[in-house]
């Protein structure tokens, strides 16, 4: 018999810390995956957000930086340029890119800088404990919106990759989730796809995973991907926005 | 000889479930045992009836499985 699907080695053998039924585990296992099989993981240099995921770099088999909190972007920009032969990509959370990462972000994608990000949306903060964040959905329930997100007093969702989407830089810009094993084999492709790009230094990928938050849901880890299948991905719609590298064929 | 297996690494299991939800042959529980952290590792019921498909891996956020396929 042979092994097909084995923890790969792009993961170090720290158990992670991550709630039961969190996406993080499989977004990081994807990534960890790819490191291995575009044979990139020697030269690659991850940058590991602030929020759940902030222990990114005990669990990643690469070199890892810990920025300030949303300046992601910014640090692995001059990584990218010092070092142009490194394979950089930027995980972020969505309190961490949508929030107070905002500007570094747009910037990044607008100067398409050569780095991949790959963006977690679980529609809250996780880490502080269920806040609301910038891309929670109108009337859904967090700890500072017990009785629904209120449009008029709290204002409307971020929609990232929509706003993306607007500006001329980006070359790739792709919104997939987790919440089933077809879904992860897509996001396995669109994250391919966003290093591929990088490899051949073409420019700026994003890719938004839409991912579980069981715990500050109030969900079963069941329960919330049926939510990401019922009304997440109604708000967040799951498609590729872009892609320029098919349109120059 | 079963064609196809499937392995949970127990301590590293933390009993989300979804394997249980999304195994389509229906052969993934969770064990009435306690694991090394406190919580309820999946356990297969049936090794025979493994299509070796992945689906449990797949959706793992641990990973907690390791599916070996026959040789073809």
């Amino acid at each position: 018999m042979r092994k097909v699907y084995h923890r790969p080695e792009g993961l170090t053998d720290t158990l992670m810390r991550y709630c039961p039924g969190c996406g993080h585990g499989i977004i990081h296992r994807i990534i960890a995956e790819l490191l291995v099989e575009l044979n990139i993981r020697e030269r690659t240099v991850g940058i590991a957000p602030v929020g759940c995921s902030v222990f990114a770099d005990e669990y990643f088999n690469c070199d890892m930086i810990q920025p300030a909190h949303g300046r992601g972007p910014a640090v692995a920009t001059g990584l990218k340029r010092a070092n142009p032969d490194l394979i950089v990509f930027s995980y972020q959370g969505d309190g961490d890119l949508a929030a107070i990462g905002t500007a570094e972000i747009v910037h990044a994608a607008a100067r398409n800088e050569n780095f991949t990000v790959i963006f977690v949306n679980n529609a809250i903060y996780g880490m502080t404990g269920g806040q609301l964040a910038p891309t929670t959905l109108p009337n859904m329930v967090s700890t500072t919106t017990p009785r629904g997100r209120n449009t008029k007093l709290a204002g409307n969702p971020i929609r990232v990759c929509e706003l993306l989407n607007s500006l001329d830089g980006p070359v790739y810009i792709n919104r997939t989730s987790v919440h089933t094993p077809q879904w992860v084999l897509k996001t396995k492709k669109a994250i391919k796809r966003g290093f591929e790009i990088q490899m051949a230094k073409k420019g700026f990928a994003l890719i938004e995973v839409l991912s579980m938050c069981p715990t500050n849901w109030r969900m079963s880890p069941i329960e919330s991907s049926r939510w990401i299948e019922e009304v997440m991905s109604k708000y967040y719609e799951l498609k590729l926005f872009r892609d320029l590298t098919k349109e120059e064929k | 000889m079963p064609k196809n297996r499937t392995e949970v690494l127990v301590d590293v299991c933390k009993g989300c479930g979804l394997c249980v939800e999304f195994c389509p042959k229906k052969i993934i529980r969770l064990s009435d045992d306690i694991n090394s952290s406190g919580y309820h590792p999946a356990e297969i019921i049936d090794q025979e009836k493994c299509i070796g498909c992945g689906f449990c891996y797949l959706i793992c956020p641990e990973p907690a499985m390791v599916i070996y396929r026959e040789e073809r």
